[in-house]
């Protein structure tokens, strides 16, 4: 299959395609990598008349050491997000996360933002990007203004994201030091989490001190597992040690039923996961 | 129709393209580079894999558009002109790292690219790095081998005496 008929334009810089935005943007779809966006026009999902394409936009892409925080922008592949390291030293979770997307051919073509802005809940890099309170920098014909984690992600494939709007950076707080796992449970190679659980955590000589949990695909957008979070604060740093605090991941989730596992399948999941992913980013 | 230009296994092409016209389908089209093949049309096994800019791609899953301007190696170009296959070739051949051949080129050209980035790895490593692509043939225990070969290869060219290189 190949996609329905589309004009094509590629800018060169964030005013260019801000201005592509205001013209087509109603009839146009915005492409970063393409990695999930083609798939979707190949099987005529969408027909956009327009496909604005952000690969040409040289400040998009990069990583930069920004004081307190690593600024990842939108355009970057997951393949210079993982081997990348300023993003290990300081947001290891997001590392270990980029190298689960996906395949090494995907991930040398899609990118950071393009993947966070397409809100898939199965997507492997928003559960980590809420847990380490990630700051979305979104620009518009307005000017640029900045979204917290906890407000970015609004429903299935939806965000804060404007009509006429553009994602350029990401901003990750440095977690120096902090343990990281990602714990993905897939059904075959190279899918889409059943059930993800994303875990960083600060441990100091064998006890958990503070600790940050979020969670792929047990609901419409990705989630922070606070309860766990609080629970996990003064555990030891074991297996064993963070079982009764992994029994709260399942508060306040709402996770699908498919031809993959039952909401209750995936609860099931959730708890035996944050426990596995807690004590392996706790080094226990 | 959109222009592009770029670099196709070592010659440079122009053409007036649909912008909707996908990377897999100018090859085998327009160039007549029917070595890279298309499987599933979904971007899940691999078949098309070609090098974009030095980098392992899914040519279904690249517009030609997106490619424009950048330089494409495809599974055509990788023996030499005197028909000396390449190392991961002759590793697959070997190995018989193939039965019907149709994720060859696939096969091959992520291989090529997981060794330029690792160029020892380990048993895992490889099956991690090949999970992009499927074989409906082999249960891929000798792709993996052929891989290993290939790699050992490649040390063994590293390691031989000047005289006896490509060039004896």
């Amino acid at each position: 299959m190949i996609p329905a008929p589309f004009e094509y334009v590629a800018p060169t810089s964030v005013e260019e395609a801000l201005q592509a935005l205001s013209e087509h943007g109603d009839d146009a779809k915005v492409m970063a990598g393409g990695q999930s966006l083609l798939p979707v026009l190949r099987m005529r999902l969408n027909a956009p008349e327009w496909v604005i394409d952000l690969g040409r936009i040289d400040s998009m892409r990069g990583i930069r050491d920004d004081g307190d925080a690593i600024v990842i922008g939108a355009t970057t592949t997951h393949h210079d997000v993982l081997n990348d390291a300023l993003v290990k030293e300081h947001a290891l979770l997001i590392t270990k996360a980029a190298t689960e997307v996906a395949d090494a051919q995907i991930r040398h073509r899609g990118t950071f933002g393009g993947a966070l802005a397409h809100a898939d809940p199965a997507g492997d890099l928003g559960a980590p990007a809420l847990a380490l309170g990630a700051e979305f920098v979104i620009v518009g014909p307005g000017g640029t203004r900045t979204v917290a984690a906890d407000d970015f992600f609004v429903d299935l494939f939806e965000t804060a994201i404007g009509e006429d709007e553009l994602l350029t950076e990401v901003r990750i707080p440095k977690h120096t030091g902090w343990g990281a796992h990602y714990e993905k449970f897939v059904r075959v190679a190279h899918q889409w989490p059943i059930v993800a659980v994303a875990a960083t955590v600060k441990a100091d000589g064998g006890t958990i001190s503070e600790a940050r949990v979020g969670l792929t695909n047990m609901g419409s957008t990705p989630l922070r597992a606070g309860g766990v979070e609080e629970a996990l604060a003064g555990a030891a740093a074991s297996e064993d040690g963070v079982r009764e605090a992994a029994e709260k991941a399942v508060d306040g989730t709402n996770p699908p039923s498919d031809l993959n596992g039952s909401a209750e399948y995936r609860k099931h999941l959730a708890k035996v996961l944050t426990r596995r992913a807690v004590a392996a980013a706790a080094g226990g | 129709m959109t222009k592009i230009s770029m670099r196709v296994d070592q010659e440079n092409v122009t053409d007036d393209v649909e912008p909707r016209m996908l990377l897999v389908q100018y090859l085998r089209e327009k160039l007549g580079k029917t070595g890279t093949v298309i499987g599933c049309d979904t971007s899940n096994c691999g078949a098309c894999t070609v090098h974009l800019n030095g980098r392992s791609v899914k040519s279904c899953n690249v517009l030609a558009v997106q490619a424009d301007g950048g330089t494409v190696d495809t599974i055509e170009r990788l023996a030499d002109d005197d028909g000396t296959l390449h190392p991961v070739q002759e590793a697959f051949r070997e190995c018989h790292g193939l039965q019907c051949g149709f994720c060859t080129p696939g096969m091959i050209m992520q291989s090529v690219d997981l060794l330029n980035e690792n160029p020892d790895p380990t048993e895992e490593e490889v099956r991690l790095g090949l999970e992009g692509n499927l074989c409906r043939c082999t249960g891929y225990h000798n792709i993996v081998k052929s891989v290993l070969y290939a790699a050992q290869l490649k040390k063994d060219a590293a390691n031989a005496p000047q005289s006896e290189g490509a060039n004896a």
